[in-house]
């Protein structure tokens, strides 16, 4: 709590204070008109702490998306506001070691006060006080459980949200992912409910059998996010081999798939799309081990045949990856990635919008990175430098609606370019002297007729 | 872009084509493989399929004869069960897997009533409807060229079917049971789960049995395999099967709706893992060439290399996960050759000096050690040259062996060259190679081999 702003501070207070007089509410109003049934809260209170002892984190980052929101809806169906309140709040409770207190409190505050307003709107829309819904009557109950999940969530992300703002973590509200969150909050209140609903009939057996397939799902979720970490990480590697026999182009790959994404994030591509082209990036330049070393390093002009050989590399590199199931954009950003939009790039000749997407962004992040590093005929350049270089090129070599999008976000979040690369390398004959992506020094060929 | 991004794709098939020719005339007595394993022909799996056959047309036919007992519960299921054939995927290790369909069958077939009026439907009206769902499903499919694994859906329609036949007899006794006044819900309960456990062993069995025919591998290990796959997946859709057809008793028809949507997330969970585990192996496959490309080692090394590990490694009772590890390990054994400023020539790293292709082997163990997950592949590679004495891990004494014939071999099909290699390699068994490998090797050979030639 410490080291909080003052309104953080308040507001904190504000929502735990709320949600403590509405608990005292709930016992007295309870006590005084309709009992609550405390054997039915009792499990519900169990199962939501279950659920909510481990939170699953679903593919949106940071939003730590828990089960236990069905279990609290569940709850709101079958025990009423004050008991859906009280439900929540038992949030306090979970098994999260390292959970620091203030967000306990908060938490169980936060879902006692969704608990009791989804509720309150519950019993609005049934129009009576809520009672375990019956064979007959269940048809009747989905509108008005739509209702007090359609007031749960909203309520649930903003106050999430404001603790975030205020405490200086707007960064981590995810807008971005907002869909998809409403979407998996959706499938949790399907299942809340199913619990409800199957309360008559089986009770307590109603909670396992719903939440097995979610825990499964969970578990597929695990292995899921588990194998792509260890995916991106295996790829990262594999192209940084291909590297390895040049010494100044190391991590070249990481980068240019790291600049891509920046500027495909700016031009508001969507999340697959987005991956592809990380991918994309990071493999635009295998098919370089196609091109026999001794051309990828000699020095002077070269001859027609082997800047042939050059021009093949983006063909080879397709050749190699084409086996993997990406997006089919993914291949074409590989194969054309040394297209120019006068038309003068390789290997196809393409000009202007004929030239794929995905390959006008690689183009820039890989000629942009190519200049701010170290190669050895020059130092690398300062990164105004390069930026300056690529709005010279724009309209000529490069898009400049992905020029302008990548300024805008280097100028946001800055470019940590490569580190100097300070020993001299033993074996000074694995160097380039000649980098062909990078465009102020440009590939001079002589004819050979 | 259309027009001439169109002719450049066909330049690059072009190029590609030209790149594989070396692959496509190693592939063509495979493909001759295939057709002899069909004129052998697949006992069990033809059987299955017979089987399968026979319930679909009697379930059809006698419903078409007797009529259908409550159409639009039928109708309802039938098209939650086609959903699920329409949103079959694949599951690691070419399993085809259709959850909601399966829970939506699961659903017909346990189901007691419809909101309180008893179900009354027969097994071969089950068997009936999950036909024509399935078949419903399968068509959007095989009308873009997708046709469905004949044995894995004669698989899902027969034990479904058996489930049927054992329980829908029972259903008028149990219905009766939750009326009476005593335990209510828990013995259908019981029957239900009872059941279902059988079915599920039935059908890891059934796929056991026709995987171990398919990949010629032990049944033991084959079953360990099947039944790990299935377990995670087979509970989740046990568990949404009991529920569907509980959830009816008290929602009625709504509970299709309600309930799609949580099997749904189920089943984006699945999907997601098991593309990014598809995805993994391409990549793995793909960015092995690499080498082939520089010219590191000859065309298709590799995945020779990677073929022979794992039917080695079958023959030797390995199950699935060291498999894989050891497909990886035998794909990626000469990246390390892409630190060497120039390819050796031939590539043949078996007639290398030693130190050097010690070096290699380290240089290979310490790129894959950089990915951080692949450990046990990075110990494999990194002790591919190690003699017995040293006492190498399983893996890279499997793929020393299948390296060292490679190189002798290639692509070449030749049963001479072939004999003569085995001969060489078995000079150094007990020494250089490990003996049981070895063996294991000339029976996969001795399998392929006289294949090639036809």
């Amino acid at each position: 709590m410490r080291g909080l702003p003052w309104f953080a501070k308040v507001y904190l207070g504000a929502v735990i204070g709320t949600a403590w007089a509405l608990i005292g509410h709930s016992v007295l109003v309870s006590a005084r008109l309709a009992p609550l049934d405390w054997s039915t809260l009792l499990v519900l209170a169990l199962l939501f702490l279950v659920c909510e002892s481990v939170p699953t984190l679903l593919n949106v980052r940071q939003a730590a998306v828990s089960v236990s929101f069905s279990a609290a809806l569940a709850a709101v169906v079958l025990v009423g506001p004050e008991g859906a309140a009280l439900v929540g709040m038992t949030a306090v409770f979970s098994v999260r070691p390292g959970l620091p207190l203030v967000k306990r409190l908060f938490n169980g505050a936060q879902f006692a006060i969704c608990g009791f307003v989804a509720g309150w709107v519950y019993k609005r829309l049934l129009g009576g006080h809520p009672v375990i819904p019956s064979i007959a009557g269940f048809d009747d109950l989905i509108v008005p459980f739509a209702g007090a999940a359609a007031v749960f969530v909203p309520l649930n992300f903003v106050l999430i949200a404001v603790v975030l703002v205020t405490t200086g973590q707007a960064h981590q509200v995810p807008l971005r992912g907002l869909a998809q969150f409403l979407v998996s909050y959706l499938g949790y209140a399907t299942f809340g409910l199913l619990i409800a609903g199957l309360w008559t009939t089986v009770n307590s057996i109603s909670a396992v059998l719903v939440l097995l397939p979610l825990f499964v799902a969970r578990w597929a979720f695990g292995q899921y996010l588990a194998q792509q970490r260890a995916y991106d990480a295996t790829i990262a590697a594999l192209c940084q081999a291909v590297e390895t026999k040049d010494y100044y182009t190391r991590g070249h790959c990481t980068r240019v798939s790291l600049a891509s994404g920046m500027i495909a994030e700016e031009i508001g591509m969507g999340p697959e799309r987005l991956r592809a082209i990380r991918y994309a990036g990071m493999l635009h330049d295998v098919g370089k081990l196609g091109v026999p070393t001794k051309v990828l390093q000699k020095d002077g002009p070269l001859t027609e045949e082997e800047y042939a050989a050059i021009q093949l590399h983006p063909m080879r590199g397709l050749e190699i990856v084409r086996g993997i199931d990406f997006l089919d954009e993914a291949f074409a950003g590989i194969m054309h990635h040394h297209e120019r939009q006068d038309g003068k790039g390789y290997p196809m000749g393409l000009a202007g919008d004929e030239i794929p997407e995905f390959a006008r962004i690689i183009a820039v992040a890989d000629a942009f990175d190519s200049m701010t590093s170290d190669r050895s005929y020059r130092g690398a350049r300062p990164v105004e430098e390069a930026v300056a270089e690529l709005r010279k090129g724009a309209g000529t070599q490069f898009d400049p609606v992905m020029v302008a999008a990548f300024v805008r976000a280097v100028d946001r979040d800055g470019w940590e370019p490569p580190r100097k690369v300070v020993p001299l390398p033993a074996d000074a004959s694995q160097t380039t002297t000649k980098d062909h992506d990078d465009p102020t020094a440009p590939i001079q060929v002589v004819s050979e007729r | 872009m259309s027009r001439r991004v169109s002719a450049a794709n066909e330049k690059v098939n072009a190029t590609i084509e030209h790149g594989t020719v070396g692959r496509r005339a190693a592939g063509h007595p495979a493909a001759g493989a295939a057709a002899r394993a069909l004129g052998r022909f697949d006992s069990v799996r033809f059987l299955l399929v017979c089987a399968a056959g026979v319930l679909a047309a009697v379930g059809v036919a006698h419903t078409a004869a007797a009529g259908l007992v409550d159409p639009e519960i039928a109708i309802g299921f039938g098209a939650l069960i086609a959903v699920g054939e329409l949103a079959r995927l694949t599951m690691p290790g070419n399993r085809e897997v259709a959850p909601i369909g399966a829970a939506a069958a699961l659903g017909y077939t346990l189901l007691l009533d419809m909101g309180d009026v008893p179900a009354r439907h027969s097994a071969l009206q089950v068997v009936a409807v999950l036909t024509v769902g399935m078949t419903a499903g399968a068509l959007p499919h095989l009308a873009v060229g997708r046709p469905p694994k004949l044995d894995a859906m004669a698989r899902r329609l027969f034990t479904g079917g058996l489930l049927a036949l054992a329980y829908r007899p029972l259903a008028d006794g149990l219905f009766g049971l939750t009326r009476g006044r005593g335990e209510g819900w828990w013995p259908p309960l019981g029957v239900m789960a009872l059941l279902i456990a059988l079915m599920v062993l039935a059908d890891v069995v059934l796929a056991a049995v026709l995987r171990a025919e398919r990949v010629r591998a032990a049944f033991r290990v084959v079953l360990r395999d099947e039944l790990r796959s299935a377990a995670p997946l087979w509970s989740a859709v046990s568990a949404s099967g009991i529920l569907l057809a509980l959830a009816s008793h008290s929602m009625g028809m709504a509970a299709l709706l309600v309930f799609a949507a949580p099997l749904l997330v189920t089943q984006v969970a699945f999907r997601k893992y098991a593309g990014i585990r598809a995805t993994y192996l391409q990549t793995v496959r793909a960015l092995a060439r690499v080498t082939e490309v520089g010219g590191y080692v000859e065309p298709g090394h590799s995945h020779r290399v990677s073929r022979m590990a794992v039917a080695i490694g079958r023959e030797l009772g390995m199950a699935e996960p060291e498999l894989l590890e050891l497909e990886y390990a035998a794909l990626m054994h000469d990246i390390g050759q892409l630190s060497l400023r120039d390819p050796i020539p031939g590539g043949a790293t078996v007639l290398t000096d030693r130190g050097q292709a010690r070096r290699i082997a380290e240089l290979g163990a310490e790129v894959i050690r950089q990915t951080g997950v692949l450990d046990r592949v990075a110990e494999a590679v990194r002790r591919q040259c190690d003699s017995c004495a040293e006492d190498p891990p399983q893996a890279s004494r499997i793929i020393k062996a299948a390296n060292a014939y490679d190189d002798l071999v290639g692509g070449s099909t030749d049963r001479v060259r072939a004999a003569a290699a085995l001969d060489r390699i078995r000079l150094g068994a007990g020494d250089e190679y490990d003996p049981e490998i070895v063996e294991a090797m000339t029976r996969v050979i001795g399998r392929l081999v006289p294949a090639r030639r036809g």
